[in-house]
Order: C-alpha cells, then sequence, then structure tokens
C-alpha cells in the first residue's frame, strides 16, 4: 500500500503548526511520544517472544498504527470509556492500562489485568474507563453507544470512543451503532483504522464503497480524515470530533488511514503483501520517526528528552516480560470463578 | 390483595424501579412509540404488548428510550450502559429476534464479567416475549430459553404468572448479572393476586404449585399453567403430583426436583421448546445422574416437536404440548 493523501473534507480541521505545541506542551509531547513508543517496544518484543512458544494463544500486533490510539487517547481521561479490537494492545497502553499487568495477561498469569481469564484480545481496565478489547469485529462500537448513552444521561461531559478499523466498517453491528448514537445524539466517537487489510483481504477490495468516513456521514455524523502516521494530523482531528461531542452535539467518525507493520495475527505470512510493502512503510510510515522529525524541525522538544524515553520504554518492557516469565498462572480452582457476581 | 394480569405486574415492576432507582433505564423497540410519528401522541404504543406503559410521561426520554430497529444495537446499547453504572432494562420484542443478536448476548453481555477476570458488572437485564399460541408463525411463537440457558454467564428467568413474573423482574433489575428475561405471550392477560408493593423473588429458588407425591411434575413457563390442569384431572383418580414451577432455568433448583424425585421415583418434564438439547432434556439429565436410584419409571418428556413453530391453528394446537398430552405422560409413568 502506498501512502495515501490526506483528502480534506468540509469536516477535515486545519492543522495549525504554532498552536500545537503551545497546547499540548513539552511535558504531553513527551508523554504522547512515550506512549507510541511503549506501544510500539511492547509489540516489537512479543513479536520476538511469540517466536519462543512461550506465550499460549494468538496474538494481533498493533505496530504501525501507535499514532493513532495514542493521538485519541490524548483527548481522553481516566472517566472518557473506550471499547477496542482484537487488535488492542495499542488502545490499552494509549489509554493508561498498566503495561506489566498487559504482559502478565497476554503470558496467561493470574496476576494479568483479567487474572488470565482474558488474554491478549480482552483486555480491559475498569479504572482506565477500558471497556474492554473484543474479539468480534465490530463487536464493541454498540458497546460504545451504551456507555455514550449513560454519558449523555450524567450530562459530565464524557464521551464514549469505539476503536475498529477498515474490516469492521463492514459490519452490520457498526451500522447499526452509528444509526442509534445519531438518532439518540449521544456522546460517541466511531474511529476507523484503515490499516488496508482486514484479516487477509485488502480493504481496496471489501470496502465497497473504499470511503469509510462515507458511510459515517451517510448515517448523518461529520466525519473527519487523517493521516493515522501522523501524530499531530491525528490529535488535531480527534480533538475536533471529541470535543464537539463533549459538548452535547452528538456523535462523529474519525477515519484514519494507517498500515500495520506486523500480519493480520503473528505467525501469518502475509503472503498477500507485495515482497517489500512493509520495509518500504516502516520507511516511510513510521509515526515515531515522523513525530521526532516534526518536533526537531519546529524545536518543540529537546531530542536527549526523546532519547531517554526510548531508554527508559525499554526498561519498562524488559520488566514488564521479566515479571510475566516468572509470574505464576493461575490455579485450576480459577476455572469456573468470575462467571457471575452471584449465582 | 388486587388482581392483577401478568402485564400490569410487570408493568408494576418497571414504574417501582425506575422510581426507586435513577440508574434504571429502559430500550428498546416502541417501548413507548410514536417518535417520529405525524399523529403528535408520543406514547403511541407503551410496547407492543403494553409492559413499557406510562414510562416516557413518568421517567422522560433519557431513560425511557424508543431505539431504531437494531436489535444488536438494542443489546450492545444495554450492555455498554450497564459496563457504564446504569441498570438498564432492554426489550427485544420477540424472543425470536435474540437471533439477530447472538453475539451481543453471548459473546459480548454473558462473557464480559469472566474475560475480564471479575473486575466489571453487567446489571442489564433483556426482555423477550416469547411462545407459540397466537398463530404468528415460525419467526414470532419460539421459546429459546434453551439456548440462553447453555450460555455461562447468563441468568435466564421464565415466570409462569403475574405474582412471580413481579418479583422475579424486580430481582431481575436489582441483580448485577446479565438477566435473560423470557415472558410468554399468552400469560400476559392472566390474572391472580400481585401485591402492590416491591418485593423480590430469588432466582434458583423452585415454586411448588401441587404437592402430590406419587408423581413429580416439572412444567416451566406457560407449561405450569397447562400442567395444573393436568395435574387436576388426574388428581380425580388418586394420583397426586407434585407440580414444580423451576422459575429459572440458570440458576436451576436441583435440589427441588430431586427432593420430590426421592419421594415420588417417577419424573415428567413439560417444555414448550423443542426436545434436543432443551431445558426438558437437561432435567432428564439430571434425574438420570443424580436421581437414578430414585427412578422407578423412564422419565417422560412433554415437550414440542423438532419442527418450527407451524402457523395453521389445528397445527399449532398440535404442536404446542397440551394438558391431555401431560395428563397421558402422567399416567404412563404410574403403570
Amino acid at each position: 500500500m502506498v501512502p495515501v493523501a490526506v483528502r480534506r473534507t468540509r469536516y477535515t480541521p486545519r492543522l495549525n503548526g504554532e498552536r500545537m505545541p503551545t497546547q499540548l506542551g513539552s511535558e504531553r509531547l513527551i508523554d504522547s511520544y512515550r506512549r507510541m513508543k511503549t506501544i510500539r517496544e511492547f509489540e516489537e518484543r512479543l513479536h520476538v517472544e511469540i517466536a519462543t512458544g512461550e506465550i499460549p494463544g494468538f496474538t494481533h500486533l498493533y505496530a504501525g498504527q501507535e499514532a493513532v490510539a495514542v493521538g485519541v487517547c490524548a483527548h481522553l481521561d481516566d472517566r472518557d470509556y473506550i471499547v477496542s479490537t482484537h487488535r488492542g494492545h495499542g488502545h490499552c497502553i494509549a489509554k493508561g492500562c498498566d503495561v506489566t499487568g498487559m504482559m502478565l495477561e497476554i503470558y496467561g498469569r493470574r496476576d494479568g489485568l483479567c487474572h488470565g481469564k482474558g488474554g491478549s484480545m480482552h483486555i480491559a481496565d475498569a479504572a482506565r474507563g477500558m471497556l474492554g478489547a473484543n474479539a468480534i469485529v465490530g463487536g464493541g462500537p454498540p458497546i460504545a453507544v451504551g456507555a455514550a448513552i449513560a454519558c449523555r444521561n450524567r450530562r459530565d461531559g464524557r464521551v464514549s470512543v469505539a476503536f475498529g478499523g477498515d474490516g469492521s466498517s463492514n459490519q452490520g453491528t457498526v451500522f447499526e451503532a452509528m444509526n442509534m448514537a445519531v438518532v439518540l445524539k449521544v456522546p460517541a466517537i466511531f474511529i476507523f483504522e484503515d490499516n488496508g487489510y482486514g484479516e487477509h483481504t485488502g480493504a481496496a477490495y471489501a470496502v465497497g464503497s473504499r470511503d469509510i468516513g462515507g458511510r459515517a456521514r451517510g448515517f448523518g455524523m461529520p466525519a473527519v480524515k487523517c493521516d493515522g502516521s501522523d501524530f499531530f494530523s491525528v490529535y488535531e482531528a480527534a480533538g475536533e470530533v471529541i470535543e464537539r461531542a463533549r459538548r452535547g452535539e452528538g456523535p462523529a467518525a474519525l477515519e484514519a488511514t494507517i498500515t500495520r507493520f506486523y500480519g493480520h495475527f503473528e505467525g501469518d505470512p502475509q503472503l498477500y503483501r507485495a515482497k517489500d510493502e512493509v520495509k518500504r512503510q516502516r520507511e516511510t510510515l513510521d509515526c515515531l520517526k515522523k513525530f521526532r522529525e516534526r518536533a526537531m524541525v519546529e524545536d518543540w522538544v529537546a531530542e536527549s528528552a526523546l532519547d531517554a524515553v526510548d531508554t527508559q520504554v525499554l526498561a519498562t518492557i524488559d520488566a514488564a516480560v521479566a515479571a510475566a516469565k516468572s509470574a505464576a498462572p493461575p490455579p485450576d480452582s480459577d476455572v469456573a470463578t468470575d462467571v457471575y457476581v452471584s449465582y | 390483595m388486587a388482581q392483577k394480569s401478568f402485564r400490569d405486574a410487570l408493568n408494576d415492576a418497571l414504574h417501582l424501579e425506575m422510581a426507586r432507582d435513577p440508574t434504571v433505564i429502559v430500550l428498546g423497540e416502541d417501548v413507548s412509540g410514536g417518535a417520529g410519528g405525524t399523529s403528535g401522541e408520543r406514547e403511541a404504543s407503551g410496547g407492543i404488548f403494553g409492559v413499557t406503559k406510562g414510562l416516557l410521561p413518568k421517567f422522560g426520554e433519557d431513560r425511557v428510550i424508543d431505539t431504531p430497529i437494531s436489535e444488536s444495537a438494542i443489546i450492545g446499547a444495554a450492555s455498554g450502559a450497564a459496563l457504564a453504572g446504569l441498570r438498564p432494562v432492554a426489550e427485544l420484542m420477540f424472543a425470536d429476534f435474540v437471533g439477530v443478536s447472538m453475539d451481543q448476548i453471548f459473546n459480548q453481555m454473558a462473557k464480559f464479567r469472566y474475560m475480564f477476570g471479575g473486575m466489571m458488572r453487567c446489571p442489564a437485564v433483556v426482555r423477550l416475549a416469547m411462545g407459540a399460541g397466537m398463530n404468528m408463525g415460525a419467526q414470532h411463537s419460539q421459546t429459546i430459553y434453551p439456548f440462553l440457558t447453555a450460555v455461562p454467564g447468563l441468568k435466564v428467568v421464565v415466570p409462569s404468572n403475574a405474582r412471580d413474573a413481579k418479583g422475579l423482574l424486580t430481582q431481575a433489575i436489582r441483580d448485577d448479572d446479565p438477566v435473560m428475561f423470557f415472558e410468554h405471550k399468552a400469560l400476559y392477560p392472566r390474572k391472580c393476586e400481585v401485591p402492590d408493593e416491591a418485593y423480590t423473588i430469588s432466582f434458583g429458588e423452585a415454586s411448588l404449585v401441587r404437592e402430590g407425591g406419587d408423581v413429580t411434575v416439572v412444567a416451566i413457563g406457560r407449561m405450569v399453567v397447562f400442567a395444573e390442569k393436568a395435574v387436576d384431572a388426574v388428581a380425580a383418580d388418586g394420583i397426586r403430583c407434585d407440580l414444580i414451577d423451576p422459575r429459572t432455568t440458570s440458576p436451576l433448583d436441583e435440589e427441588t426436583i430431586l427432593e420430590s424425585l426421592e419421594s415420588s421415583g417417577r419424573l415428567v418434564v413439560v417444555d414448550e421448546s423443542n426436545p434436543r438439547c432443551s431445558v426438558a432434556a437437561d432435567i432428564a439429565a439430571l434425574a438420570a445422574s443424580k436421581g437414578f436410584h430414585s427412578l422407578k419409571a423412564p422419565v417422560m418428556q412433554v415437550t414440542a416437536p423438532h419442527s418450527p413453530v407451524p402457523f395453521a391453528r389445528e397445527l399449532e394446537r398440535a404442536y404446542v404440548p397440551s394438558p391431555a398430552r401431560i395428563e397421558a405422560a402422567i399416567r404412563a409413568v404410574m403403570k
């Protein structure tokens, strides 16, 4: 997939290079970089560790898409809700889930965020408003609408964000959720990360209209398109739709054009991708490289600060993996606990 | 005590719980009806069966939410609202529509608590109108509670009378787990004495409708009404039955059934559902595995046939287990 030019719609915000650093501040810029870098290293490390066979099940890596999760979640706090997807590690980290707790969960450990009952595709964190990764494509958006009803009724300015991809944009549940959000005028935001592939099939084939934002507009909500490899593009576009929802003006959609650096799942031979596609994309669509370049050119943050983040992140991931490897599995007696609150 | 219909008893429970707890909301197709219509009548429906009547004028549009015809989104929205701290009561209109929303029920709502390691609660109620007897054909007449009874994480309620319906719905709304609440359409107009105030009936506690001791008859939902007729008919010939209404199929009150079976040694199970993988089959298996040494006769299951619900009056009558078939089964286990 070649980089897709950002098509400006009438809802596309104008990126204001001067306003940006003032609004974010160097501390928050560094924090955003840290989150993106954490996601990247988390996934790169999982790629290595999965090959050892020590991690059960199968895993979908988010590497390459970091700027979307972080650019969106930079506008949210713990009281806002998100629902995620099977490719959910990035959304979890961006929303503030504990990295070690996540790693333990992915290793199937008792002290994981979900006590080893969920695994990679079902990480959740109530304290962070993270209502779960979701292994059913299109499963999350209806749930996000429900959380948005709660936000609307409380009138406290909270919002509910549903992450999904080009694949989920083809699911009926997503159509139902978008229509219902418009009808009920709830603060739900639908993020579509178009990474070019739904499983092993190209979005160029499977998304009939080739225009995911247009689908959202068809349901009566505004849709913004952004460059998912550019944190600043995502941040500004997400800010527009999220603030609008906070003001009580209803749902909106954000379409981010992006790529994934790995297969649908770990072990996917990716026979559907041109030989040098990922290599090329890693050179041209790496959100971390782009962030560094922009931040350096604009002189928003010191390069040394970002280098320090890189070192710290690697140490965090090392510690998380070491903790996960040495942690205890759940005992057999846990098999049928937590099915009900009471039964 | 006032005589109230099954419909009004449910309506009572909704009014009382919505007044008691501001987090209770109701959502579904036509729960008030009239939105977007040309008459200006805002509560034009009050639910297709009238169960949600009067809620909109009293509690307003934030809490009484008319939805588009989008069953997946209705159930998903109920789940999400529940995770976010509300107590939604979603109406699915006809239980058959569960098919459209199955993923949101059995992959999402039912599994959140477990998948998330007990971290979250999903206190949602789904109301489902079910049952044959009104010539509504194969897609509006099924009693599909066996599907949902089989799903860990769901509780399944199948009341047989107005008094139980009110207490069980109140419990369902206050319960912290997702509850599937099945209402047999033929029961809506049936009246009995129902207290005015709020009360709950615990899940997993069967009701002993008749006490006998010769035969244990277990019946579910509307079949309790038919089984009463059969049990009363055989009583004239000196055959005395325990008639047990489990009231909830998940959890199932195994103890009451097994205790009765221990003294009777004979079991008839009556279930309007299709026979394969049904609640009747489940209870028969319970008798075989945990009550085997009590059995004096083969267990009889009186169920619908392995067919869809037919349309024609005569065929539908042949489909639904009748009091006569139940009576014949009771006499058969006594032979």
